[in-house]
């Protein structure tokens, strides 16, 4: 007995030199496991484990000591325990992340994606589920097809997963009752075909026990079937597929050694490639011949889908990070606003309007995501109206991104049609997206190159087109600030606009309110309005809370690198209380007054403001002079 | 025509490889000499062929390796070519730490966590590559491939990024560091398969031979060196023996074998019944030990 299974260790008596032979043609199946620890589900990994001997006599002894501390399977043995690897899990007796393990037999070797069932941890289980071949659902015999096995179901197809084995384990507890296994089983053939998934297998156990495991138990004769491990060393892989799909190569890193070598790596995502066919690079366009396929091991006269390749084309094409190579008959389409599902992940919810930043294949790009087309009740499949998206939500919204990207529908490809969703300033994960199509839109509506431009525009104002982007709490001083600004630069001959947070909501913002999401729409439009006049040539002056730091950025990006001054008018919030010119302070202590910035909204203060004035210190008077001095120092305004 | 299993592995790391290179500021390579090290040196090698890893090695040496490690070290980045960094950790060099004297965990903490932290800080690098796989303990199995560590290089178990695809976020903050593990999906097995099947060279120790070693609280340990005190009445004695796992040679223990070629020790990994940490002290101490030691800063 070894540490793999017993067939295995057969063969290396036989010869190991033989077994190492057969090692060289073993596939791999990664797949995921769903269902709760109600369900056996850790009984039946660590059932898989146990009998593929991959669990070793220390692990196992290790495991029977924690089974007796835990004292909850009296002296069996716990493979919960097993499982569960962090402190917190093992201390709440529950699976919180994602823990991968692999066990191999000599036809397969497996990666299991072992995920939490609960609603809660629908990211862990969709991030699971994104790289599986298969997912294995599990219920219990004497419960049958619940809420939590329908959305296992409808998530693991909409992640991709073709291939489903509902495994009805417990049946010890039903007698083995065939009856009571194919009441099951009808049940959930008919909701699988519901959703579209074509490839469901139903499997009668018990994990506990070792029926139907790795081989058929004669208590359950009525059964025809595969045992769990011949169903998981037989099902098939996605590779076939994609193997027969359109080249697409996205190029991760371009190698250049020396001068004579430019070689474009990256992992070959679909399809097949070979020296002189003709490829064009997503989204420029540009066609070329492949040259050489070179790998380390020397070049190779074809590469297909999963291989790590490095390509060099015949004719000096411009490629970089990012690019997708394509087969030039079948390209990738090329696009910059899309439909797609977004199953949101992080603790703050989506907004609407938001820059974000999105990662597809090897392309990071600036990305908006818009008000939510409905948001799909996991449980139920019902879609429903939303105006953001919550953590573990999944919802349908429209993207766009910065600049067009080589992107290919989900359905046909994760890897160009899959990404994610990252927020600018945590930096983390906040949202994984699955590409629908690319809207008709982003196609026909061109940008209409006119003669008469915004150099020309500044020009003949003798002016330079800015904005002056006024932050701060309510009664900062904001506005009177900007006003004897205003009267300043007016005075001196110059064309300016301003923009005041008060004002727009009386029209361009009458209906939003003062959410978290309705602010950023706000901003995004008062950002809009900014740069349409910084275009006309004139100087714009925008007088706005704007409390976040993500959509003064949006607006910053809006306009070109220096155009965009952003003035901090600091003001303590106990001083700007204080204050409190238009009664809005006492209003929001009541609680009369909702979301109001600094009492239950946060504000952001700058971090690298252009422009900083401590209103503690200076007068509006003062403050204005001091502005006119910044800009002129840094050439904005002609001092006179 | 369906790739394998150490097909797909190996495309899988050198694809993880690939995105750090392109995103990182400055990566680097920790190189342990160890097997798992040799295997992700020769898939570094194939990444970046024909230009070379363009990223250099560090090794934090707390001085007990074994002679062979040192011997086999300086072989291999020769033959590469590569730029070596080897970093000791001068406050432990001068306290005179000695796993013998103050034990594994202070010998641990101070000439491995502590050092590897200065080695990060002083040459300002945002990545580093480690060997670890994800079968070989329960808190690595829930780690993430690009694993974020804090300003203080510490690791939040709670707190990791999704990973969905082959997409990898390396957006991070100032000073923030990341240890990416392109091993993660191995097993030990295929660590071998690999070796085998690349034939990647590894230090001799792997390989049973007759070696000079002594028995402690059950565990052979080899006497390299003649820094190692013998307790009285001990006397080294030759046992025909080789190792699973390479470490600091104090702490850790040899296994008697006749296997003394690569299908010798694949063919007796098919019959072992132990994992391979348990010839590593370290782990032992309590049952998270190494979830602690990494939110500390650990490899």
């Amino acid at each position: 007995m070894g540490a793999f299974g017993d067939r295995d260790a057969d063969l290396v008596a036989a010869d190991v030199e033989h077994y190492l032979s057969a090692q060289g043609e073993k596939g791999l199946l990664r797949f995921i496991t769903c269902g709760s620890v109600d369900d056996g589900k850790s009984t039946l990994i660590g059932r898989l484990l146990y009998e593929a001997k991959v669990l070793f006599e220390d692990q196992l002894a290790a495991l029977a000591a924690d089974s007796r501390k835990a004292g909850t399977h009296g002296d069996g043995l716990d493979f919960a325990l097993l499982l569960d690897g962090l402190t917190a899990e093992r201390e709440q007796g529950i699976t919180i992340d994602v823990a991968y393990r692999f066990f191999s037999t000599v036809k397969r070797k497996f990666i299991v994606a072992d995920t939490p069932g609960h609603e809660q941890y629908t990211r862990n289980m969709v991030t699971g589920a994104s790289t599986a071949d298969a997912a294995v659902l599990l219920v219990d015999a004497r419960k049958g097809v619940l809420t939590q096995t329908r959305r296992h179901a409808y998530l693991a197809s909409l992640l991709g997963i073709r291939q489903i084995a509902l495994v009805v384990n417990k049946m010890d507890l039903v007698e083995y009752s065939a009856t009571v296994f194919s009441a099951i089983e009808d049940q959930f053939r008919a909701f699988a075909r519901s959703i579209g998934l074509d490839h469901v297998s139903c499997i009668p156990v018990s994990a506990l026990k070792g029926d139907n495991i790795l081989s058929l138990s004669a208590r359950m004769q009525w059964y025809h079937g595969p045992t769990v491990m011949g169903y998981l060393e037989t099902v098939e892989v996605d590779d076939a597929r994609l193997e027969t799909a359109p080249f697409r190569l996205p190029v991760q890193w371009v190698n250049r050694p020396h001068a004579d070598f430019r070689g474009f790596a990256g992992t070959v995502v679909s399809g097949v490639i070979r020296p002189g066919d003709r490829i064009r690079v997503q989204p420029s366009g540009r066609e070329s011949r492949v040259a050489r396929i070179v790998t380390y091991d020397g070049d190779l006269p074809r590469a297909v889908s999963g291989q790590s390749i490095t390509l060099t084309l015949a004719d000096e094409v411009d490629v970089s990070r990012g690019d997708v190579i394509c087969a030039a008959d079948a390209p990738a389409g090329v696009a910059d606003q899309f439909e797609a599902a977004i199953v949101w992940m992080g603790d703050q919810p989506m907004l609407p309007g938001r820059p974000y930043w999105l990662k597809l294949g090897a392309k990071t790009v600036g990305a908006t995501l818009g008000h939510p087309k409905y948001l799909v009740n996991v449980n139920t499949l019902e879609h429903l109206a939303a105006r953001k998206l919550q953590l573990n939500e999944v919802g349908v919204v429209n993207v766009a991104v910065d600049r067009p990207i080589a992107f290919d529908p989900y359905t046909t490809n994760r890897d160009t049609g899959g990404f994610i969703v990252i927020d600018r300033f945590s930096n983390n994960t906040v949202g994984a997206g699955l590409l629908h199509f690319a809207l008709r839109r982003s196609h026909n509506i061109h940008w209409q190159a006119t003669d008469v431009d915004k150099p020309a525009r500044s020009a003949q104002k003798g002016q330079k087109a800015c904005v002056l982007w006024f932050t701060g709490l309510s009664g900062a001083g904001k506005s009177t600030i900007a006003n004897l600004v205003e009267r300043t630069l007016h005075g001196r001959g110059l064309h300016t606009y301003l923009l005041d947070g008060d004002n727009v909501r009386h029209g361009l913002s009458r209906d939003l309110g003062f959410t978290a999401e309705d602010r950023v729409e706000n901003i995004r439009r008062v950002g809009e309005v900014a740069r349409l006049m910084v275009d006309a040539g004139l100087i714009v002056l925008v007088s706005f809370i704007s409390p976040f730091r993500a959509e003064r950025r949006m607006a910053r990006d809006f306009v070109e690198e220096g155009e965009f001054i952003e003035i901090f008018v600091d003001t303590p919030l106990a001083v700007a209380e204080e204050r409190d010119p238009k009664g809005l302070y006492r209003k929001a202590r009541r609680g009369e007054l909702k979301n109001f910035t600094g009492i239950d909204s946060p504000y952001e203060p700058p971090e690298h403001a252009e422009i900083r004035i401590d209103t503690t210190v200076h007068a509006p008077e003062a403050a204005a002079e001091l502005i006119i001095r910044a800009l002129e120092q840094r050439g904005a305004v002609r001092p006179v | 025509m369906t790739l394998t299993h150490l097909e797909r592995l190996e495309a899988e790391a050198i694809h993880i490889m690939r995105e750090v290179v392109a995103e990182a500021d400055k990566p680097v390579m920790l190189y342990s000499i160890g097997k798992d090290s040799s295997v992700m040196l020769h898939l570094a090698v194939k990444a970046f062929h024909p230009a070379k890893p363009p990223f250099p090695l560090l090794h934090v040496d707390t001085t007990w390796k074994f002679r062979q490690m040192y011997e086999f070290r300086d072989r291999m980045a020769r033959e590469l070519g590569l730029d070596l960094i080897v970093h000791v950790n001068p406050d432990g060099l001068k306290m005179n730490i000695n796993p013998f004297v103050h034990g594994s965990t202070i010998h641990t903490d101070v000439m491995k966590t502590q050092a590897l932290k200065q080695a990060l800080d002083t040459h300002g690098f945002d990545v580093a590559f480690g060997g670890a796989r994800r079968d070989e303990e329960k808190s690595r199995a829930k780690e993430r491939v690009f694993s974020f560590r804090s300003r203080q290089h510490h690791w939040d178990p709670k707190n990791q990024r999704p990973e969905l695809w082959r997409l990898y976020n390396g957006r991070k903050h100032q000073r923030e560091t990341v240890r990416v593990f392109p091993l993660s999906n191995w097993t030990e097995l295929d660590v071998w398969e690999y070796i085998h099947r690349e034939r990647i060279s590894v230090v001799p120790l792997y390989f049973a031979r007759e070696r000079p070693v002594v028995s402690r609280n059950g565990a052979l340990i080899m006497v390299d060196d003649d820094r190692m005190p013998l307790e009285e009445g001990e006397v080294p004695m030759m046992r025909r023996v080789r190792f699973r796992t390479l470490g600091c040679y104090p702490l850790t223990a040899a296994i008697e074998s006749e296997a003394d070629t690569l299908t010798g020790i694949i063919e007796e990994m098919l019959r072992t019944r132990t994992s391979e940490r348990q010839g590593r002290v370290i782990d032992h101490d309590e049952t998270a030990s190494m979830e602690k030691k990494k939110q500390e800063g650990y490899f």
